[in-house]
This record gives C-alpha cells, structure tokens and sequence, in this order.
C-alpha cells in the first residue's frame, strides 16, 4: 500500500464516516431521550436517499439550476422528519412508553418492514443515481492525490456544523434545554410543567430527519436501492453500540473508527470489507460491554 | 372445560391425515413444520424475555452444513445431514452465544441481527465456496442408505416432520418445566434474584440460546431438503424477521403456539402472497402491530380467551389482559434508567 493509497482510503473513511455519523447520530438521540431503538431509522435514511435522488433528477431534467440539489436535501430531511417521523411517534411510540422493551423493539422492527415495501412500492427495485451536486463542487488535490470536494470537505463540513449545533442547541436553547431536563428524570420534568410528550414528538422528529439528511447526503455518492435501509440500520447501530447508546459525541468518534477501518478494509481484503465494522464493535463490546463512553449503569434490585 | 382440550387434540390428529385429504398441501406443511421447529427457538428465547432478530444465522448454518455434506464424498444421507446441521448450529449457537448472553434487550436482539448480517455477506462474497447468490443445490439425500422418489421421500419428510415437531415441542415443554428452564425463565422475571441465588445467569441463558440455536438448525435442514437449494436468504433478516413474526403471531413465549402460527402463516402466505407478493413485508409489519397493540396473546392467547368466555369461569378481562400483557414484561420493573 503506497502513499496516495493509504490517503484515499483515509478520505473514503472520512467521507463515509461523515455520512454514518448523521444516521447513527438521530439514533443515539432517540434512544437517549425515548430509550427506544428505532429499528425503522434505516428506512429512514433509504427514503431520504430516494426522495433526494428522483425528486433531483425530475427538477434538473425540467431544467433547474443545479445549486438546487443542496436545499433540496434539507427540504427532503425536514419533510420525511415531519411526515414520517411524526405520525409514527404520535400514532405508534406514542402507546408503548410504558411497554416492555422487547415490544417496543418489536413495534418499531414491524414500522421497519412496512417502510421497506412501501420503498420499494414507490420506487421499485431500479437503482436510482444522480449526482448533481457531487459534480458541481469539482475535484480537489491534496498530497497529489485528487478527491471530490463534496466528499472530502462539504460532508465532513456538514456533519461537524450538526454535531456542534446538537451540543449548542441542547445546553443552550429552552428547546434543548427542556430536553436535557426530560432526559434526566421525565417524572421530575413533568412535575415542574414540562410537556414531556411534546419534547419525546420534538426529538423524534429531529432524529427522523438527521436520519433522512444522511440518505439525502448520501444519494449523490451512491446509487440509491433496496435494501440500503437494512443495511444503514445495522451498521449505524454499531456505530452507536461502539461509542455507548446516548452518547453523542462519542458516536462522532466510532463513527470515524468505523468509516476508516471500513475503507482500509476496502483496499486492504476487500472480502471482509462488510466485516470490519461489526468486527470493531464486537471487539470494543467484549472489553468494554457499555461501549467506548458509555457508563455502566446502576443496577436497580 | 373439556373442549378446551379435546379441539387441540382433534387438530393433532388432522394434520397427520392432511396428505390424504389434500396432496397438495404436502410440501406447504412441511415447510410450515420446519419453521415451526425453528420457531420454537424463537420462542424459548421469548420465554427468557429476549428477542433476537438473527436466529435465522442458525437456520442458514445448519441448511448449508446440510447442503455442503451432501456435495461431498460421504454423500447424502438424511439423518446423518439432520445431526450434523443440528450439531452445527448448536456449535455456533455456543460460539455466538458466549457473546451475546452478556447483554440483555435492545442489545440482544441488534447483536443477533448483526452476526446474521455477517454470515448473509459471507455467504455472498465467498461464492467460490459457497455459490454466492445462487446458493447451493441439495440433491434429495437418501434414506438410511434407501433413495426414495419424490413423492416417496416428501411423504416420508412430512410424517418425520411432524413426529419431530411433536417429540421437539414435548422437549421444550420438559426443557421449559425442568429446573435450569425455570432458571431460564426466571432472567426474564428476576435476573437479580437467579444472582442472589448463587447461579450465573448468563451461563442459564446460555444453555437456552445452544438449546434455541439447535432448533433453529432442525428447521433449517429440513426445509432445505424439501426445497433442494440453499440460498444466502436463508440468513437474510427477513428471514428472521418472519420466526420472529410467527412466534408474536402464535402466541409469545408458547409453545403450541409456534406451530399454530407456523401452520397458519404458511397456509396463508401460500395462497395469499400470490396477490401481495410486492406489499408482503408490509403485511407482515401492519399485522405485528396489530397483534403487539391489540393481541399480545397471539392466536394461543385469542383462543384461551374464547374458551375462557364460552365456559365462564375465567377470570375478569382485565386479569387477562394482564396476563397476555405478561408475555413480555418482566416482573420487577424498575423505573427505565
């Protein structure tokens, strides 16, 4: 492995790392303040890589200008948070706070095959591939090795602002700040006159939508088809699994972690390349069972 | 109260005249059979509280086990491909297991989706060994050393089938009823107490993962010598997907239950899916919902409900609702951290 080798695969692991990141990130979210795993956020990630895709390819055929594709993917993310992750945390989650966790898991697996069909319902089995805005940032050279600059610095750059905008809007804002409260004790939020129910349908949403950014994100580095949706729930939840569940910070790093032993493993033994990640997360699990930041929890007799 | 038990009873009589009544469902109840079996790995899992979305990693291993002793010189002979694929599976079932009964819930079931993910890709990107995609073609083995025509050997698959299913649903129940089955089931409802006690739970559940590993292995060769082809779908979460839907479906956490649904499912995926084929998964999923939201009992639950209603001496409808409900919860339920 030469030098610009071993840069390439550094750049596909940040790129890829970046794109993760957001996924797992809505994951880590929900679970930290729901402590539901919403097994449905691939789908999520699937119809934002979708909607982005043909929605992109329609406007530039009719003849719009290109620099559309980048609002486009934030109108895609806000609209599926909103039209899918709503409903599904007023009409489904909504019952089943209270409920074991194994039927909570059940519930949102069942919303996860549903989502799956109706993909593929709506866009068949046909991979879909538009890279618009991968094509209107151009090409970069660092090192003497050239790489786009949608990958190497606009995702990286993305995914950076949405980390340190999370951290800011939740120590600084009321919004973050009520969720924060609701998080630490929901009884003792509720009690003080939080709306624990509106702040649970708030951060849902917010989670569907950093789900649908990454496939949104996603889709002009890739092509878009089925069964990407299973693919992104297992491996974002291995990035939340690595870093410790709720830990959002700590997902920024196993993500990293992951993206690069995931791209190395591309040049290196292509075969275990779908390998790698789970083989990182196991590894981290069997010496530390709560994940890189997790705190063991206390146990409650 | 005596019809309570005289329906089940007639309904195991059925099943085994069913050849006779209706040829063509042969293949149908077999394959029905076979993932009742694996179904009731899902299900003892239930019983301990725990729901994995990878059993079908130990269905796909036995299935291949199957499929690659067959391609060999030694050739294919039914029982000695059901021991070795149940031998394997119950292997890996150990392998697998030692890391997964460290971790409880959410844990569990995603650990076990993700080693079913990994074997699925094996089984694909390692196609010089394993046919990748196209899978790999199992010759219809013999029988004690005797090679059977097809509807011969279909025939005897089936009653097999159904001996097996009886004999392996009577071992879950002694498994369930024997002192480290209460053990087992006791991770579910007190994990503290089993520690209290001096027992390890992890090493209980352990016994019980091999044990639900191992069924899952007797469902995977049988329904790969009645197809006569394996394919990495065996592994695929569908797939796992599907035992988890039929063991919600049946009733969770029984054992009856597990080939009621297994039978119902596959009964009317059969004739059904030919008009759902593209929304199946959807189907599916609005049902589990459906049965989760309003059903917890399952079909078992639906049927000791009407039994219960039609002789009146059951208790009141909330008692059942909470019993139904029990299926899933744990006992002691502290305040989620």
């Amino acid at each position: 492995m030469n030098f610009s080798l071993f840069l390439l695969a550094v750049f596909d692991g940040i790129a890829y790392a970046a794109l993760v990141f957001m996924v797992a990130l809505g994951l880590t979210l929900i679970f930290g303040v729901l402590r539901i795993l919403n097994v449905a956020h691939g789908s999520l990630y699937a119809i934002g890589a979708y909607v982005t895709a043909s929605v992109g390819a329609a406007i530039f055929a009719a003849g719009f200008a290109p620099f559309l594709a980048f609002p486009l993917m934030l109108i895609a993310a806000a609209l599926i948070g909103v039209v899918l992750g709503g409903p599904i945390e007023y009409l489904l989650l909504r019952r089943i706070y209270h409920r074991p966790e194994v039927l909570q898991l059940l519930v949102t697996f069942a919303v996860f095959m549903i989502l799956e069909d109706v993909q593929r319902q709506i866009w068949g089995t046909q991979p879909y591939f538009e890279a618009t805005a991968l094509q209107l940032l151009g090409n970069v050279q660092v090192l003497g090795v050239y790489y786009t600059v949608y990958q190497l610095i606009f995702l990286p750059l993305v995914a950076l602002t949405v980390l340190i905008g999370l951290r800011l809007f939740l120590r600084r804002a009321l919004a973050g700040k009520l969720i924060m409260a609701v998080t630490e004790d929901r009884e003792a939020a509720q009690a003080i006159g939080i709306n624990a129910d509106r702040v649970f349908f708030l951060t849902f949403v917010v989670g569907a939508a950093l789900a649908a950014l990454g496939g949104a994100l996603a889709s002009p580095t890739t092509s878009v088809l089925p069964g990407i949706g299973a693919d992104m729930i297992v491996l974002s939840f291995a990035v939340v699994a690595t870093a410790g569940l709720g830990q959002i910070e700590g997902a920024a790093v196993a993500a990293l972690l992951i993206g690069l032993g995931r791209s190395f493993a591309v040049y290196l033994m292509p075969e275990l390349q779908v390998l790698v990640p789970y083989l990182i997360m196991l590894s981290v699990l069997l010496i530390r069972p709560e994940g890189l930041f997790g705190r063991p929890g206390a146990r409650k007799i | 109260m005596l019809a309570r038990y005289v329906i089940p009873a007639l309904l195991i009589l059925i099943v085994p005249l069913l050849p006779f009544l209706a040829p063509w469902l042969k293949v149908v109840l077999i394959i029905a059979l076979a993932k009742g079996i694996a179904v009731l790995g899902v299900t003892t899992l239930l019983r301990a509280g725990q729901v994995s979305f990878g059993h079908a990693l130990f269905f796909a291993i036995a299935a291949y086990a199957s499929a690659f002793l067959a391609r060999s010189a030694v050739g294919g002979e039914f029982f000695v491909m059901l021991l070795l694929g149940t031998f394997a599976a119950g292997l890996s079932g150990l392998l697998v297991g030692l890391f997964v009964v460290r971790y409880r819930g959410i844990f569990f079931g995603m650990l076990n989706l993700a080693f079913s993910m990994i074997f699925w890709s094996i089984l694909e990107k390692f196609y010089y060994l394993t046919g990748g995609a196209d899978g790999i073609h199992v010759r219809r083995p013999t029988v004690l050393g005797i090679s059977l025509a097809r509807a011969e050997f279909e025939t005897f698959l089936f009653y097999f089938a159904f001996l097996l299913a009886l004999l392996l649903g009577w071992v879950a129940l002694r498994f369930l009823n024997s002192p480290i089955g209460h053990l087992f089931q006791t991770v579910k409802t007190n994990e503290t107490r089993l520690q209290y006690l001096g027992i390890s739970p992890r090493r209980t559940l352990l016994v019980g993962y091999v044990f639900s590993a191992g069924l899952c292995g007797v469902g995977g060769v049988l329904l790969a010598t009645v197809q006569g082809i394996v394919t990495p779908d065996y592994a695929w979460w569908i797939r796992s997907g599907e035992m988890v839907f039929i063991a919600v479906l049946g009733g969770a956490g029984s054992v009856a239950g597990a080939f009621v649904g297994a039978l119902a499912y596959e009964l009317v995926r059969t004739y059904a899916a030919a008009f759902a084929a593209d929304i199946w998964q959807m189907v599916l999923g609005a049902f589990l919902l459906v049965i989760i939201l309003f059903a917890p009992g399952g079909m078992i639950g639906i049927y000791d409900t009407l039994m219960r209603r039609l002789f009146r001496n059951g208790g009141s409808a909330r008692d059942r609702d909470a019993e139904s409900e029990a299926a899933y919860r744990p006992a002691v339920e502290g305040k989620k951290p």
